[in-house]
């Protein structure tokens, strides 16, 4: 049986596994944002804190994403939590990162502006130093999108959803029928996904972007 | 303490009106020390800036100007003394609530990248709360002050404008809630020299309408003589050298620091002194756009003239044109406007008329007055003239010091 012929006669399971793989992906990214964002806020004006934050997120990146799914059975019963906290916890480092350093960049005369027209620490946050940072933290969204579309499919690995349970089983058989189909095919979706989430994401990215800093 | 009230609604009672005076501001006894510094950055400094009148800080680098101003608005909070806008202490008032009655203009304008030109100025008029439809007229009004066409730049970007345009919005969007009260920390310090000049110029246009109390920073002693109504020379320490009017610190510097800081040829700096306005101003050769040449050509030798300036029909100078050009056909059928023409305003000084006069290649450059008409021409013969005259004049009352 060829690849095209698989993937038809797999198409259902195929597009199933895909739409899973998506949402696990897209709902762990949306996680990742928010407490990326948070923690950045709160690190961002303090040097030092500013400096862990940065050094925690290089850290935890070489942190071997199999080893954490591994750690994270023998404590988590359902698959599917281990899976949405791992690729959370993946996904805030790039975000986290990007955050503090686009924040941090607001020029600092634009914030003594801010503050000397009677706009209130949390107003000067949102208002400035949010908006002129967001490509910078966008760019690190995107980073952490495609990151965590291959680290998803090692949730299988966890029992959790997604498209690598095509990868694991192709793997577990190789030199049996249809194997290497079906690894390939697990492979080929995510790759198509991770385009496409990407593309979106950059025209997200340039709709929310102010006209007046866009490059 | 009546509280803040009363300052309040004041100012958002008759946001349009011009007649609105600034309010005289008192510092008392004012000393900031940073921890672990020995001398304190700004030492035991009292000074009154009256309402509505422009008062100049002045002295080298790092000696606590910028300091002293930001101390006014508090985003540096002076160790001890006092500090009163009007008769309000502003250590009393909420920060925030205090800073959206004081404008605040900072160097390169300080305009929020993110933010169109319209969105700018009304950042805080939206602090305060006014609803959409005041907040609009005040913007179209504030850029028409500024001299910045609405329609043009309302929906603009501030990286879509010049340095000069940019620190003209800075100054709009710093009136737009009508305070009576304006800092200004090195506003024109960025720009290239002929545009601080016009910025200068149009400044002063402004506060003859507005009245404000304005305190402003600079380095730049001829700056502080040209707008200053006061300048407070200040040395290291903030420590008050002479605090008088332009006229009076000319004549007679109170200390050397001060000589020093004028610097030699006081005679020239006093070119600085005298507004185009106070001295004669010469007719050139005037053609309209639409004239006949021969007319034209006719009154300019009749005058004994080689150039001929060119107004629009609304009075405003187009170009210079000398006779030859006059004599191709139709040549003031139509006339391009020159955007590098030296101009002057009747508030300029002949300092920069004297600069204006440099640059250009004519030895004469055009006055305009209001709503930018042509009012006639300067000479370099009437500049070195009145040079003379302030020479001889200094010399006098240098020897009755003496």
């Amino acid at each position: 049986m060829s690849l095209w012929e698989y993937v038809q006669d797999r198409w259902s399971l195929l597009s199933f596994q895909s739409y899973q793989h998506l949402s696990l992906v897209v709902q762990s990214l949306l996680i990742a944002t928010v407490v990326a964002l948070a923690l950045a806020c709160l690190a961002y004006r303090s040097q030092r804190v500013s400096e862990l934050a940065l050094s925690v997120s290089s850290v935890g990146l070489t942190l071997p994403s199999f080893a954490l799914f591994g750690i994270l059975i023998a404590f988590i019963p359902n698959g599917i939590v281990i899976s949405v906290a791992a690729l959370a916890f993946y996904g805030t480092l790039p975000i986290l990162r990007n955050a503090v350093v686009g924040l941090s960049r607001v020029d600092p005369g634009l914030v003594e502006s801010a503050r000397g027209m009677g706009m209130s620490r949390t107003a000067t946050l949102v208002r400035l130093e949010i908006p002129l940072a967001w490509p910078v933290i966008v760019t690190g969204v995107r980073i952490s999108a495609q990151m965590l579309m291959g680290i998803a499919a090692i949730a299988a690995y966890a029992s959790g959803p997604g498209l690598g349970s095509f990868i694991f089983s192709g793997l577990s058989r190789i030199g049996g029928a249809n194997a290497t189909n079906s690894a390939w095919a697990g492979t080929l979706a995510i790759v198509v996904l991770a385009i496409g989430l990407d593309l979106v994401l950059n025209l997200l990215g340039r709709l929310t972007t102010s006209r007046g800093i866009r490059v | 303490m009546s509280d803040t009230r009363p300052t309040t609604s004041d100012v958002t009672a008759a946001p349009d009106a011009h007649e609105v005076r600034g309010q005289r501001i008192v510092l008392e006894g004012v000393t900031k020390r940073y921890p672990g510094q020995e001398t304190p950055a700004v030492d035991d400094v009292s000074l009154e800036i009256p309402a509505g009148e422009i008062v100049m800080f002045v002295g080298p680098s790092g000696c606590g100007k910028t300091t002293m101003l930001k101390m006014i608005n508090r985003l540096i909070e002076p160790t001890s003394g006092r500090i009163l806008i009007g008769d309000d202490e502003v250590t009393h008032r909420d920060p925030d609530e205090l800073r959206r009655h004081v404008g605040y203009v900072i160097q390169g304008a300080g305009l929020f990248p993110h933010l169109t030109v319209a969105k700018n100025i009304a950042l805080v008029p939206g602090l305060l709360g006014w609803d959409k439809e005041r907040t609009a007229e005040r913007v179209r009004e504030m850029l028409d002050i500024v001299n910045l066409d609405p329609d043009e730049y309302a929906d603009r970007y501030p990286r879509e404008l010049s340095g000069g345009q940019q620190q003209r919005v800075g100054v709009a969007r710093a009136l737009a809630a009508d305070p009576p009260v304006l800092l200004m920390d090195e506003p024109f310090g960025a720009v290239d020299p002929l545009t601080r000049q016009r910025l200068q110029d149009e400044l002063l246009r402004l506060q003859e309408e507005l009245r404000k109390t304005i305190v402003f920073v600079t380095h730049d002693f001829d700056e502080a003589v040209k707008l200053g109504d006061r300048i407070a020379i200040l040395e290291v320490g903030s420590r008050v050298a002479q605090y008088d009017t332009p006229e009076a610190i000319l004549a007679e510097p109170a200390n050397d620091f001060v000589a020093g800081f004028i610097g030699h040829g006081a005679a020239l700096k006093q070119l600085t002194l005298t507004r185009v306005r106070d001295v004669d101003l010469h007719e050139a050769a005037v053609a309209h756009v639409g004239d006949d040449p021969a007319t034209a050509i006719a009154a300019a030798e009749a005058l004994g003239r080689e150039h001929v300036i060119v107004l629009d029909r609304a009075d405003r100078p187009l170009r210079w044109l000398s006779l030859r050009e006059l004599n191709r056909p139709g040549a003031l059928s139509t006339v391009s406007r020159d955007d590098d023409l030296e101009a002057v305003t009747l508030g300029s000084t002949l300092n920069d008329a004297l600069d204006s006069m440099l640059t250009s290649s004519h030895g004469v450059v055009v006055v305009t007055g209001r709503r930018g008409r042509y009012e006639g021409v300067v000479r370099i013969e009437t500049v070195m003239g009145a040079m003379q005259a302030l020479h001889t004049g200094a010399h006098a009352s240098g020897r009755a010091v003496r």
